[in-house]
């Protein structure tokens, strides 16, 4: 079997651009191969979905997306990452600039020690100079996009570290679009949350694809196939199958995918 | 097929196959039943079918009973998925194929006259034969996952709608001919219709195996050939 997967048509989802185009990359830890010579395409207010077994590459590959890799020695990318014709991957990109346009949340909710204003304006103030009442006006329209003002707008000069594990996770995310980024990478975002904050989460992301591209890697099928327009199944560093959610789940193509959504792996 | 991480999982949806081979199985006898009892004008056998009935929609009610527990509890994917749809939807079919059984035995014991149309009464037996066999076939079609065998089914329901055509228009003669004849008739009419929609849910259900096997629906159009509906009386006579 090649390594490039069954790709749908591109007929299927119409009135979408692509927003981030991956092709032929490759991912080393050291001298491991981790990624092998990935195809993969991320349309527009779309929520885009990874899965696939532990060690499959999926938080690999969104790693890479915003190039936190580069944070650790001996990893390296091989290919090319188009962010709106622009080649992510390449040695004159500035990471700054790349990280604020492509933002991500991480399982574990990481809010700073600080108050719940600065945790939002920390961040926006490395890329802009807002005057005071601009910045509230920036937190504010974060904290509400995040759906999390309503729960906050009282404290918001109280420590982050005394909200629930949801409400920090979704500071997180108010605190990721605060920078006014493109792309939001979000990595198993909820699996560290009840599910009451799960749901809350998800609604979220539906919220968000209105203005933002989505890319989020998940365990939970149940969820991707809740949240996701598309979906992308990796296994052992390959990219063995994507396409629309509803066709990924209820009649994949490739008997990996089958073998893997329906709960018979390994 | 791989096994399921989950063992119970396999477990139950053997099961619910099972049950759904079944009820299949006693909607077949009691549709060859109650067209045995209409030959014979046996109404002890028809008193069995109407009592065999109930077996079958209780099986009905414990495949939907299971099939709704296996969505809730277990989420199904794919395959898994079309697995418990179809067994929901097959068993459905089934139920109707055991009420219109029943229905042809209520008319066995309806049936007082001893007038004996000979000529309808072989074609009505010709033609349970052939629902009897689209039914079988599409069973064993169900049981190997065989879409190849569903979708002949499938294209074969349009020999028995013909044969109801003709039929129809045969006793509509006989009633012509003699009134006396117009309630023993009507009732073979309603035997024969009930013999022709056990064919359509024969159709209907090789539609639900072709889902299950390639996970998607049919496409086409059935073939129909009962054109009954449109059947006038001549003015003349």
């Amino acid at each position: 079997m090649n390594a490039i997967a069954v790709r749908a048509p591109l007929t299927e989802t119409p009135n979408t651009r692509e927003k981030i185009a991956i092709r032929d990359l490759s991912f080393f830890y050291g001298n491991e191969k981790s990624l092998k010579n990935i195809e993969l395409t991320f349309y527009e207010r779309q929520v885009s979905a990874l899965i696939g077994p532990s060690g499959c590459g999926k938080s690999t590959l969104l790693r890479i997306l915003n190039r936190i890799y580069a944070l650790y020695p001996n990893q390296r990318a091989e290919g090319e990452i188009w962010l709106d014709g622009e080649n992510i991957l390449s040695a004159d990109q500035d990471v700054n600039m790349l990280r604020a346009k492509v933002g991500m949340v991480f399982q574990k909710p990481t809010p700073f020690p600080m108050t719940i204003y600065e945790n939002i304006a920390f961040g926006v103030r490395l890329y802009e100079n807002l005057s005071r009442a601009e910045m509230d006006d920036r937190v504010q329209s974060a904290l509400t996009k995040a759906a999390l003002w309503e729960e906050a707008k009282d404290r918001l000069n109280t420590s982050a570290l005394g909200l629930s594990g949801g409400q920090q996770q979704r500071l997180c995310i108010a605190r990721t679009i605060a920078v006014k980024p493109q792309v939001i990478l979000l990595d198993e975002p909820t699996s560290a949350l009840d599910p009451i904050s799960t749901a809350k989460v998800e609604d979220l992301i539906d919220e968000l694809k209105q203005d933002f591209t989505i890319v989020i890697v998940t365990h939970n099928m149940q969820q991707a196939a809740r949240v996701a327009d598309r979906t992308a199944f990796l296994y052992l560093g390959s990219l063995i199958e994507e396409g629309p959610t509803t066709q990924m789940f209820s009649n994949p193509k490739d008997r990996r995918t089958l073998d893997y959504v329906t709960g018979r792996f390994g | 097929m791989t096994q399921h991480t989950v063992a119970s999982f396999d477990n139950e949806l053997r099961d619910l196959g099972r049950m759904v081979m079944e009820m299949g199985g006693r909607a077949e006898r009691l549709v060859a039943d109650s067209v045995t009892a209409l030959m014979k004008r046996d109404s002890e056998l028809a008193e069995r079918i109407i009592v065999g009935d109930k077996a079958i929609d209780l099986l009905q009610r414990e495949i939907e009973e299971a099939a709704i527990s296996m969505i809730a509890r277990r989420q199904p994917m794919a395959n898994d998925l079309r697995e418990i749809i179809s067994a929901f939807r097959i068993a459905n079919d089934l139920e109707r194929i055991g009420d219109l059984a029943k229905n042809t035995a209520k008319r066995v014991l309806a049936l007082d006259s001893d007038y004996r149309a000979q000529k309808p009464l072989r074609g009505l037996e010709h033609m349970s034969e052939m629902a009897l066999e689209q039914l079988k076939s599409v069973l064993d079609a169900y049981s190997a996952k065989d879409d190849v065998k569903a979708i002949a089914v499938w294209k074969r329901d349009g020999d028995i709608d013909a044969i109801y055509t003709s039929l129809f228009r045969e006793l509509l003669t006989y009633m012509m001919e003699d009134p006396r004849r117009i309630t023993p008739c009507t009732h073979l009419l309603f035997a024969a219709k009930n013999i022709e929609r056990i064919g359509d849910h024969a159709t209907n259900i090789a539609e639900t195996v072709h889902y299950l096997v390639v996970g998607e629906l049919m496409a086409d159009e059935r073939p129909k050939s009962d054109t009954t509906s449109l059947a006038k009386i001549s003015k003349s006579r």
